[in-house]
This record gives C-alpha cells, sequence and structure tokens, in this order.
C-alpha cells in the first residue's frame, strides 16, 4: 500500500497538505502574526479612547489614575515578565527535547498567569469597597487634582477613566484566562509527550499568544497606573 | 532554531533581568515632576519593553520569513494611522 508507506516516510505530525515540517511551522507562525495584527487593532482602538479622553479630562484622570495601587500594578507587571520567560524557557526546552523542563516552565506560566489574575481580582475588590465602579453607586466627592490642591474632580470625568480601565484590564485579563486555557491544554500535551525538536509549532504559537498579552499590559501599567504620579 | 542552546539561554536571562529593571525604572521616573515629560519617558521606557520581547521572546529578530515582518509592520502601521489621524483632528478641533 502507498498509503502506509508515505505515513512510514513522513513525521506524523505533518499534514496531508503540507509539503515539509518547515513549511507547515511558517503557516502556523504567518497566521498567528496576521491574528496578533487584528489584536492590535482591537486594543488600539481602546488606546485611542484612551488618548482622547486622557486630553480632554488632563486632571481628573490624573486625580483618578492615583487612586490605582502602584505596589500591586508594579508587581504584576513584575509577574507577567516572569511568566514570559518561563514561557520562553518552555519554547526553548521543548526544540531542545527537554521533556521535565518543558512541563516545568508551563506549570510555572500557569501558576504565575493565575498570580496576576489573583492580583488583579484584589485590586478590583477594592475598587467596589471605595465605590470607584462607574454606576449607580460610583462616588468621587472632593478629591483634588493633581497639581492644583484647590480644585476638586469632576466626578463624572473621573467615571470614565474607572469605566476605561476595568473595559482595558477586564479585556486584558480576559486574554490572560484563554492564555490559561491554552497553556493547561499544552501542558496536558507536553505531558503525552507530543512535542518533540521536529514538532513543537503548538508551543510556539502559545507563546506568541502569551508574550502578545504581556505586551499589552506593558502599556496598560504605565499608562493607568503612572499618569501623575509625581507629588 | 537555537543552534547555541546556552547562549540563548543567557539572552532569555539578560532580556528578563533587563525588562524588571526597567519596570524599576518607570515606576522610579514616576515619581519624578518631568512636566509634560512624565508621559514621554513612561511611554518610552513601555516601547523600549515591547520591542525587547517581540525581538527575542517572540524571536522577531531571528524570523527567517519576511513575510512576518511584513505582518507586524503593516499591524503597527494601521495601528498609527488609527492613533495619528484620530488624534490631529482631536488636537485641532478648535470648536468645544
Amino acid at each position: 500500500m502507498p498509503d502506509s508507506q508515505l505515513t512510514a516516510a513522513h513525521n506524523p505530525a505533518l499534514l496531508h497538505h503540507f509539503a515539509e515540517p518547515r513549511q507547515q511551522r511558517d503557516a502556523a507562525s504567518l497566521g498567528m502574526w496576521v491574528f496578533l495584527g487584528t489584536e492590535i487593532m482591537f486594543f488600539g482602538g481602546l488606546f485611542c479612547t484612551y488618548l482622547v479622553y486622557r486630553r480632554a479630562y488632563f486632571g481628573d484622570w490624573g486625580a483618578a489614575s492615583k487612586t490605582l495601587d502602584v505596589t500591586l500594578g508594579a508587581t504584576n507587571t513584575a509577574v507577567l515578565i516572569c511568566s514570559s520567560l518561563t514561557v520562553v524557557l518552555a519554547v526553548w526546552a521543548a526544540q531542545t527535547c527537554r521533556r521535565k523542563l518543558l512541563i516545568g516552565n508551563l506549570l510555572a506560566t500557569l501558576v504565575l498567569g493565575t498570580a496576576f489574575l489573583g492580583i488583579k481580582g484584589i485590586e478590583y475588590k477594592e475598587k467596589f469597597e471605595k465605590h470607584h465602579v462607574p454606576g449607580a453607586s460610583f462616588q468621587f466627592n472632593n478629591v483634588t487634582i493633581p497639581g492644583h490642591p484647590d480644585q476638586y474632580a469632576n466626578p463624572s470625568h473621573a467615571e470614565i477613566f474607572f469605566a476605561l480601565y476595568f473595559v482595558m484590564t477586564g479585556l486584558h485579563a480576559l486574554h490572560m484566562i484563554v492564555g490559561i486555557g491554552i497553556f493547561i491544554w499544552l501542558t496536558v500535551m507536553a505531558w503525552k509527550g507530543r512535542f518533540t525538536p521536529e514538532y513543537n509549532t503548538p508551543v510556539e504559537m502559545g507563546g506568541l499568544y502569551w508574550h502578545f498579552v504581556d505586551i499589552i499590559w506593558i502599556y496598560l501599567f504605565p499608562l493607568l497606573y503612572l499618569i501623575d504620579r509625581h507629588p | 532554531m537555537s543552534a547555541h542552546p546556552s547562549s540563548s539561554l543567557k539572552l532569555y536571562f539578560g532580556i528578563w533581568i533587563t525588562l524588571l529593571a526597567c519596570t524599576g525604572l518607570t515606576v522610579w521616573a514616576a515619581s519624578l515632576d518631568l512636566g509634560p515629560f512624565n508621559v514621554a519617558v513612561a511611554l518610552t521606557i513601555a516601547t523600549f519593553k515591547a520591542i525587547l520581547v517581540a525581538l527575542f521572546f517572540m524571536h522577531l529578530k531571528g524570523a527567517s520569513e519576511k513575510l512576518t515582518k511584513l505582518v507586524v509592520v503593516a499591524s503597527l502601521f494601521f495601528l498609527l494611522i488609527l492613533l495619528v489621524l484620530s488624534m490631529s483632528d482631536y488636537a485641532t478641533r478648535t470648536w468645544s
């Protein structure tokens, strides 16, 4: 049978419509980067909204930004940077056939990703307690504008800051949850020994997604937490 | 892909330390009063970090396929159209 000869000659992970593993990997990589391009535009709309309102309500947004916890934000940035390291180490381990190191780094990524969401949850809880969640119970009275101790921030302008804070960090957190799902699947696949130096595209593509979500946070952190911090 | 396994490990750890240092730097810079340059400094550091992640963690530097680089450049170009054209509109409105 020519069929069995073909499968014997081929890498079992090579799909029949690709000529060689390299071509299959490059196609996956290109597709992933196009997807990340759409994600840039997806988040880009929110960043544009941020710029427009930040310009219009400069002082009010500075006052609202000052109520965020920089320590928690910076910790979360560090947690995500560490998770990016474990992801790149996982890709390296998959390419150099180190199964235990691969599984260890995938699990470390899951722990760090969950820690990020936990810290985010603590921050969200604080917003509810302080009535900083946009809606009927929103309160932002008698908060002075940075640099203008005699002026109070406009609560409805601050509310827009918090609305955008929740949409941007919420959408980012949603991406983190999806990423954690992807990495659970990758861990199971790695546990079954599916990845070899010849075939590790899922680890590589999952890694691209994770790093992209990290880059989004790298911009969210200064824009939301660090504006008008100075006394 | 990884011709020199140990050298790429060194690179990854070096990038990791740099990214953590930049996070500390941006928090420290935010506590200084630089006037309008506070935002510029914060965004410059963020862009530097993002470039490091893209080039070395996402392996864009070693990407052999020109098409991948084209997709990245095109995405950033369209993002710039979105941001620059929108802001040039809002920044030049004389009515309110």
